[in-house]
């Protein structure tokens, strides 16, 4: 009987830990994409050059990589999550500006903001609802982001825009199978940290968002 | 070519070579996922991909 009763209060606790990790994740997940959205008018009003982009991912990569793992658990690491995810969103700064220079430009903008949001949201829902557990997608996932990252690379001294369009397209495919891997990590408790699960699935949001913008933009280039 | 292509080509190799061993260390511990878990991942994937080509309908 007090096994039974020590079973079902253990099983509780911890979904209220998943819980407040899933709540503290989205708090954090709406208030950096605000502060990215912020960065990113600031930057379209300075009218920042376009190697602001470049050197924005780097920089919040690198940050990303390396730097966050250490301060994950202290107060420093929400810090570090608003630092990396406002570089990148004034990174978006130049490339806004190019879109909305576009004849469609504002459509394209303003289709790909809703369209992550849609998916964002949709696969979120989808991981909850379900509670299924996607840990068998890590190696898949994995591998297509590397070759991903090849064939991007490839690309750049390749030149074809319908690669472009290709890679762009596969990358919105890799990206909503890393939401429904992370979502799910947390739901199961493999993530018990709200400050490196906010930055995973602002990654996906961020790259899900530039595909889209790129996607949307050709496509609207080809009448 | 640009120094800013130059740049973007190192940057992937770069992330490339960091993310290899995570990748292959990932791949053995993953476990094995049955099809219908495969399915469970299939089918909003191409709820996405149909959802996307709207959008590109509306543009």
């Amino acid at each position: 009987m007090n096994q039974n009763y020590s079973t079902v209060s253990q099983r509780s606790t911890s979904a209220i830990a998943t819980n407040k990790v899933l709540r503290n994740t989205y708090l954090l997940l709406s208030m950096t994409l605000l502060f990215s959205g912020f960065t990113a008018a600031l930057s379209m009003l300075m009218n920042t050059p376009p190697m602001t982009y470049l050197i924005s991912v780097i920089g919040g990569m690198v940050i990303a990589m390396f730097v966050l793992p250490r301060f994950a658990n202290s107060p420093a690491g929400i810090g570090i999550v608003f630092l990396i995810t406002g570089m990148l969103g004034f990174g978006l700064g130049p490339v806004l500006s190019m879109y909305a220079s576009l004849p469609n430009g504002g459509n394209i903008i303003t289709l790909s903001l809703g369209g992550t949001g849609v998916i964002f949201m949709g696969l979120s829902a989808y991981a909850l609802a379900t509670k299924k557990d996607f840990s068998f997608l890590g190696g898949f996932l994995m591998v297509g982001f590397l070759l991903v990252l090849l064939a991007a690379l490839a690309n750049i001294f390749l030149q074809i825009p319908a690669m472009s369009l290709m890679i762009s397209a596969v990358v919105i495919m890799i990206m909503s199978g890393f939401i429904l891997y992370d979502t799910s990590r947390i739901i199961h408790g493999g993530e018990t940290n709200y400050v490196l699960a906010t930055i995973g699935l602002y990654m996906t949001i961020f790259n899900i968002f530039i595909s889209l913008l790129q996607i949307l933009g050709i496509m609207s280039n080809d009448d | 070519m640009e120094w800013m292509e130059i740049i973007s080509a190192l940057a992937l190799l770069a992330f490339i070579v960091i993310l290899f061993p995570a990748a292959r260390e990932r791949i053995k511990n993953s476990p094995q996922g049955t099809s219908s878990d495969w399915m469970g991942f299939v089918i909003p994937v191409i709820v996405i991909a149909l959802f996307v080509t709207f959008l590109v309908m509306l543009v």
